[in-house]
């Protein structure tokens, strides 16, 4: 195996369930997971719904994969960007989403909040300072 | 290929996965045990009660690394490794022990 | 002759929506739903393209839909109407055709 971590940015553009963009890449997040790489996901424009509080799909007969944000933590997936300008074009700020949150083991496990919030200028670093960018 | 537990048939996929999570119940792992020649002991059963509590919170089979972390923060820092989970699963947990839970084959498990 | 409009895209990513209502004529319904939803909510970047549409037409958004993607009721722009499927089989049986938004 390489010896060289990279530094691997998912950009996640699409709302949930309209496609199944969404799913996809939280799939490829977590399979991808299993190589130690540095990994942050970026939500950004319709993107930002997939962390709704809140969604119950019984209704629409769809799988409910909400929840799996929650198991990124344990996945070490610890950097979450949230672009404010995205959020607030739709009516929507941190109180809305998820509190995504991972354990710092050298800190005995202390929870520390995954989710960050960016400018569109932070989040355009951001994607800047990728090695790899996976869009989705 | 369906199997029978308690005079009752449960729907399962090619690989022996559970075709329907909601339909499990205990029997279901008594009978792929049975099947593999493997007596499940209370070890076997914190795994696969710990695997359902995890799908049931959120909604996936955890990766092999994810849950030897969590089994070792659960039961134990002698039980975080996966020699202890082979060891009750010698087909390797996603494969025995995630079919006897009734989940879904884990998420980039080949 | 009413029509029943269908819009399931997002607001914020086709164009979809503004095009429905540019086309749609008095008397008309719009039923938003799939991500068509999305533009039932309050405080966003459309919520005045759909206000002033409110004037001219009826508009549904799908309750099923809103509930899939975490948006509350309580959210939604006041003067439009929550349904479900049944609603929205009524609605396509009230109406003369029922045109998609793609």
């Amino acid at each position: 195996m390489s010896e060289t971590i990279k530094n691997f940015l998912y950009l996640n553009r699409k709302a949930p369930y309209g496609t199944i963009y969404a799913w996809e890449s939280l799939e490829v997040v977590l399979i991808g997971a299993a190589f130690d790489q540095d990994v942050s996901l970026a939500f950004v424009d319709d993107g930002v719904f997939q962390l709704t509080k809140n969604q119950h799909t019984s209704a629409v007969g769809m799988k409910n994969f909400s929840p799996t944000y929650a198991a990124l933590g344990d996945y070490e997936v610890k950097k979450v960007f949230v672009e404010k300008e995205s959020l607030e074009e739709r009516g929507l700020s941190l109180d809305d989403l998820q509190h995504l949150t991972w354990e710092d083991e050298d800190e005995d496990w202390a929870e520390k909040d995954s989710i960050h919030l960016v400018t569109r200028a932070e989040m355009a670093a951001i994607m800047d300072g990728a090695d790899v960018v996976f869009s989705f | 290929m369906p199997i029978e537990v308690n005079g009752k048939a449960f729907e399962t996929d090619e690989e022996g996965y559970l075709a329907n999570i909601n339909e499990w119940e205990p029997g279901v792992a008594e009978v792929m045990s049975k099947e593999d020649d493997l007596e499940l002991t209370d070890e076997h059963w914190d795994i696969i009660n710990y695997l359902r509590e995890y799908y049931e919170e959120y909604q996936i089979a955890p990766a092999v690394r994810v849950l030897t972390k969590a089994v070792g923060k659960k039961f134990g820092k002698d039980k975080g490794n996966s020699k202890y989970l082979y060891g009750l699963f010698p087909y390797g947990p996603a494969k025995q022990a995630c079919r006897y839970a009734g989940l879904p084959k884990p998420t980039g498990c080949v | 002759m009413s029509t029943l409009h269908t819009v399931n895209k997002s607001p914020f990513e086709k164009t979809s929506l503004a095009a429905c209502l540019e086309h749609v004529s008095a008397g008309a319904a719009v039923l938003l739903l799939e991500d068509g939803v999305y533009a039932a909510l309050t405080r966003t970047s459309v919520e005045g393209q759909v206000k002033s549409a409110l004037d001219n037409v009826k508009v549904y958004a799908l309750g099923p839909d809103l509930q899939a993607r975490g948006l509350l009721e309580e959210r939604v722009i006041p003067g439009i109407s929550v349904v479900d499927y049944a609603g929205f089989v009524d609605l396509a049986a009230e109406h003369d055709k029922v045109q998609a938004w793609l």
